[in-house]
């Protein structure tokens, strides 16, 4: 095999190059070759055809994202934007917070263990890379119909592989959430959160500066699995040949990514890192670019240096390769004994590989010829940008006009309460969280089902202020209100994200989000994209919580069926003391039942609608930004006074599920009445900005003080107590039959 | 007087190691972190092999562990009387290590689990256990994918007949352990291991919904100082 040098591509400018087949368009290729000033090597095709696929790109997405910078709110936390590996967030006493979601769909589908399994270990490293220890994860999983046979066999799979990489990495998992819907049948997602803690002075940046600085591969070796991860798998439509694509699935070994979480800290610690990057899509050459660009501007790499796990690996492929658990990092010569030194300690195998330079070019050598010589910013940062057609799908208006109205109600709302509450969607998911770790490292405040999870920040990293404070975190988004109106369905996600992060007793600070949607080439996709961007930034700005980073993941569909738009939100908050967070539920008998906020008769996209008539028509709920945040002060102030003994948000399946939960959570019963008339929609209309809490006796009159401060409507419903809920005139069932309900259903369809 | 000092073990893929150092000095000890690698016990009166998955758990949990330097001086010194506690991954490194007998297999239902464990406290005669009462039920969180204990009849009979399985699982044996078989000590009562979690349930605010994890490092704690 001849090797295609820079001298030989001169030489022979004409040479036919399979552009195609790695996923870029005719003129992307040409205008490689104006760049060049010549026709690229096959190594230099390697690198624009990642660099510039729709996943490292955000090509199509990019004209729409920019919205989050450009309409985002004033927020003095914010430290680290949008562009980097994680946004980095200040939570105060010398603390920051930064955190990341992404989605490994594709690779899930194709191969749940490993696709999940790596989708965790790319979103830690990513979170690792910006200075900080990983300290908690969370996942939003969507599967088709939870007895479609499929789902059986993507689910388990899935689940396993994310405990299992999550739990040997000693990560807790804190939350997350999982829904189900024929539409995902043939593309589930699986979106990871990680979130890690840091000081405030110690963020790293993905940087290169300094002529005469080593540049530095250390973790794993790199092999032959996901070459051609970026290009062909996240980048391109699903057919039937999945099975065909299974070796470009990469393969996750936790425990090297643990040794490097470790690893990493004491590199840190140590102050021998001037940049550093993950190794994620794209592998080799997404990091010497980015790096590269970012820093003085050139770089010079000998790929025949880089350790492979498998010695046939042409220089394309290692530059290609997605091996996973593999950092760069660049080093001052003086350091780099003592840099090696700790890789040791830690048996992490690492490797000069290169240099910086100050050409301005990214050079790699291979045999001692040149074949790589790029300015790196042309791949990592001035790809093509696409201004996607976009239009209302055609059957939008007839789906809107199709309201909830129309379908008959039920008579006996006892039997609906408790049927809904066993369908999969609002089953206790006990099954899939009981095989996550929620415990390890010991500052778990709260985990699922909690409606947040919480961590306390203790015991991070050396030389850190001793604080009272924790951090929440909570993930959501509802596919069926997104497809019946993207631009209200992210807001709804958001709204309901922040929410959860409320009821907690934290501040919602700032917001990370996975945007998951069917193709970019399809106008009716591509409108869906447009108002879901616009919708979630015009909230942020409302919420006052600024976007810091996440991920698009477009093509999410089989054949021409698109998933509904899935725009998932995570949110993070702050609270001051840990210790006065709010738990969830009914948490002791004897207290006063409150229901903040309003109801309304919204059934659009609602559970009941879905479950007992199969039927997704009409409009969503109202997403009411001004309310969630009244909401969501008068939760922080009653939690900062200590007035509130437990809470849960409303939100699918809307006030019945949310009382029923509350009574499983600690098996303590209520007696209460409903806020308005109409009983059905008492309990299951799912208007949102609202939560449930209790309260001891002599503090309702001052939570319902607190309330008419901010304008938040508080109904006092009844008490906690006895075995069973009793809502007065309505049903009456015990809280053994609500749990058996709850927590019976997916082990009966999963074993 | 000076503190008693508890040497908290972590091999790499040790993970419970930050909750272990923390559940010793809650109770009033020192943490002395002991690294795998080095043949040096540095003079502690009691070592505690937190869990985890070290070595990646590959070819079998705590298979590649025993062989650690740091082991050639804990087994030893266990033999000799040095109380030494396991828990989870360090259970199965005391039984890879013989210094426990038996073996803990992949879960009957093949998950991973992780729950909040109702246990019965069999023997309150061991270094670990002895501010417990005997047949007092507490809960402390278990999460492991092989806990399941086994040995052969004979083993069992020796140690059910010499009062040596020191916790009992209750309320549903979680992943088919012989006996229900949670944990279990050494003859002499210095070494024991079990797959829950007392590291885990140490704190109000954190962990498991109990506190009862305490009562193994109050009962060692008392008896250093008592030694």
């Amino acid at each position: 095999m001849t090797l295609d040098s820079v001298k030989l591509a001169l030489e022979t400018p004409d040479e036919r190059q399979p552009y195609a087949e790695l996923g870029m368009k005719d003129d992307e290729y040409q205008r490689v070759r104006e760049i060049l000033g010549r026709r690229p090597t096959s190594s230099e095709l390697a690198i624009y055809s990642v660099m510039w696929s729709e996943h490292c790109s955000y090509k199509s997405s990019k004209v729409h994202l920019r919205q989050f910078g450009t309409k985002a709110p004033k927020s003095e936390a914010l430290l680290v934007g949008m562009g980097e590996n994680a946004g980095v967030v200040d939570i105060g006493d010398g603390w920051a917070a930064t955190f990341k979601i992404e989605s490994h769909n594709h690779p899930s589908y194709v191969e749940p263990h490993q696709g999940a399994a790596t989708g965790v270990g790319g979103i830690v490293r990513d979170i690792m890379s910006m200075g900080a220890r990983p300290i908690a994860v969370m996942d939003a999983l969507r599967f088709g119909g939870a007895t479609q046979p499929d789902t059986r066999r993507v689910l388990p799979g899935v689940v396993e592989g994310i405990g299992h990489y999550g739990n040997c990495l000693g990560l807790p998992n804190i939350g997350g959430e999982v829904a189900f819907d024929p539409c995902y049948i043939g593309n589930p997602l699986v979106n990871a959160l990680c979130v890690g803690l840091l000081r405030k002075d110690q963020i790293k940046l993905a940087t290169a500066p300094g002529p005469g600085n080593k540049v530095v591969l250390f973790g794993a070796r790199t092999g032959a699995d996901g070459i051609g991860g970026a290009s062909v798998l996240a980048s391109a439509t699903f057919e039937d040949e999945s099975q065909a694509k299974r070796p470009a699935v990469q393969v996750g070994d936790p425990f090297m990514e643990k040794l490097l979480i470790e690893c990493c800290l004491e590199l840190y610690q140590a102050d021998v890192v001037v940049g550093i990057q993950d190794l994620g899509a794209a592998g080799v050459s997404c990091a010497t670019t980015e790096l590269a660009a970012k820093g003085t501007g050139g770089m010079h790499v000998d790929l025949n240096l880089v350790p492979l796990r498998d010695p046939t690996l042409r220089p394309e492929e290692i530059l290609m390769s997605e091996s996973q658990e593999r950092m760069m990092a660049v080093v001052t010569p003086g350091d780099i004994a003592a840099f090696m030194a700790i890789c040791e300690k830690w048996d992490v195998p690492a490797t000069v590989i290169g240099e910086v330079t100050d050409t301005g070019r990214l050079v790699m050598t291979w045999d001692g010829e040149t074949i790589v010589d790029i300015p790196p910013g042309t791949a990592a940062d001035d790809g093509p940008v696409y201004e996607r057609p976009f239009h209302e799908p055609a059957g939008q208006a007839a789906l809107n006009g199709d309201g909830p109205e129309r379908l008959p109600r039920p008579s006996d709302l006892r039997e609906t309460l408790l049927t809904l509450l066993g369908s999969p969607n609002l089953a206790s998911k006990e099954w899939v969280t009981s095989q996550y770790d929620r415990y390890v490292r010991g500052n778990t405040v709260l985990a699922q089902p909690a409606d947040a999870g919480m961590v306390r920040i203790s015991e991070v990293m050396p030389g850190a202020e001793e604080t009272t404070r924790g951090i929440a975190l909570s993930t959501d988004g509802n596919g069926r209100y997104a497809k019946l109106d993207p631009y209200a369905g992210a807001q709804l996600a958001l709204a309901e994200a922040y929410r959860n992060v409320a009821v907690t007793g934290a501040t919602p600070l700032a917001v990370t989000n996975c945007l998951n949607f069917g193709s970019p080439e399809d106008p009716e996709v591509m409108w869906q994209f447009a108002e879901a961007t616009r919708g979630l930034a015009d909230a942020c700005q409302i919420l006052g919580v600024p976007v810091t980073g996440g991920n698009v993941s477009f093509y999410n569909q089989t054949g021409s069926a698109a998933i509904h738009p899935t725009p998932v939100v995570g949110v993070l908050g702050v609270i001051d003391d840990v210790a006065r967070r709010i738990r969830s539920g009914f948490t002791a008998p004897g207290l006063r039942v409150a229901l903040l906020g309003e109801t309304h008769e919204e059934f659009g996209g609602s559970e009941w609608a879905h479950v007992v008539h199969d039927h997704l028509g009409g409009l969503p709920p109202q997403a009411d930004l001004a309310a969630e945040r009244g909401l969501a002060a008068v939760l922080a102030a009653a939690a900062a006074e200590g007035l509130i003994e437990g809470s849960h948000d409303l939100s699918d399946g809307g006030l019945g599920i949310a009382l029923a939960e509350s009574c499983i959570a600690q098996g303590v019963g209520a007696s209460v009445s409903l806020p308005i008339e109409d009983a059905f929609v008492g309990l299951f209309s799912e208007t949102a900005a609202r939560a449930l809490v209790c309260v001891r006796p002599e503090a309702f009159e001052a939570l319902a003080e607190l309330c008419g401060r901010f304008d938040v409507p508080c109904y006092g419903l009844g008490t906690t107590g006895g075995t069973s809920l009793v809502v007065e005139d309505v049903l009456d069932v015990p809280v053994a039959e609500l749990r058996e309900a709850h927590e019976g259903a997916l082990p009966a369809i999963f074993g | 007087m000076s503190a008693a000092r508890v040497g908290v073990v972590t091999f790499p893929g040790t993970l419970d190691d930050q909750d272990a150092a923390r559940a010793v000095r809650l109770a009033g000890a020192e943490a002395v972190p002991l690294w795998h690698a080095e043949r040096d016990l540095k003079g502690v009166d009691a070592v505690f092999l937190p869990g985890g998955f070290s070595y990646g758990d590959y070819l079998r949990c705590g298979a590649i562990s025993r062989f650690a330097p740091l082991m050639e001086e804990i087994v030893p010194a266990a033999r000799a009387g040095l109380p030494v506690l396991g828990t989870c991954n360090g259970f199965q490194i005391l039984c890879e290590a013989h210094l426990l007998p038996g073996a803990l297999t992949r879960n009957q239902g093949l998950h991973y689990i992780c729950r909040d464990q109702r246990i019965r406290v069999e023997s309150a005669d061991t270094a670990w256990t002895a501010e417990f009462e005997r047949g007092q039920e507490i809960v402390l969180p278990i999460k492991h994918g092989e806990g399941r204990y086994v040995a052969d009849a004979e083993t069992l009979e020796t140690l059910e007949s010499e009062g040596r399985v020191v916790f009992r699982y209750m309320g549903g044996n979680p992943n088919g352990s012989l006996n229900d078989i949670a944990g279990i000590t050494s003859e002499a009562g210095n070494v024991v291991g079990l797959m829950p979690h007392p590291e885990h349930a140490v704190e109000d605010l954190t962990g498991a919904p109990s506190v009862d994890g305490r009562g193994f490092f109050t009962s060692i704690l008392k008896k250093l100082v008592n030694a």
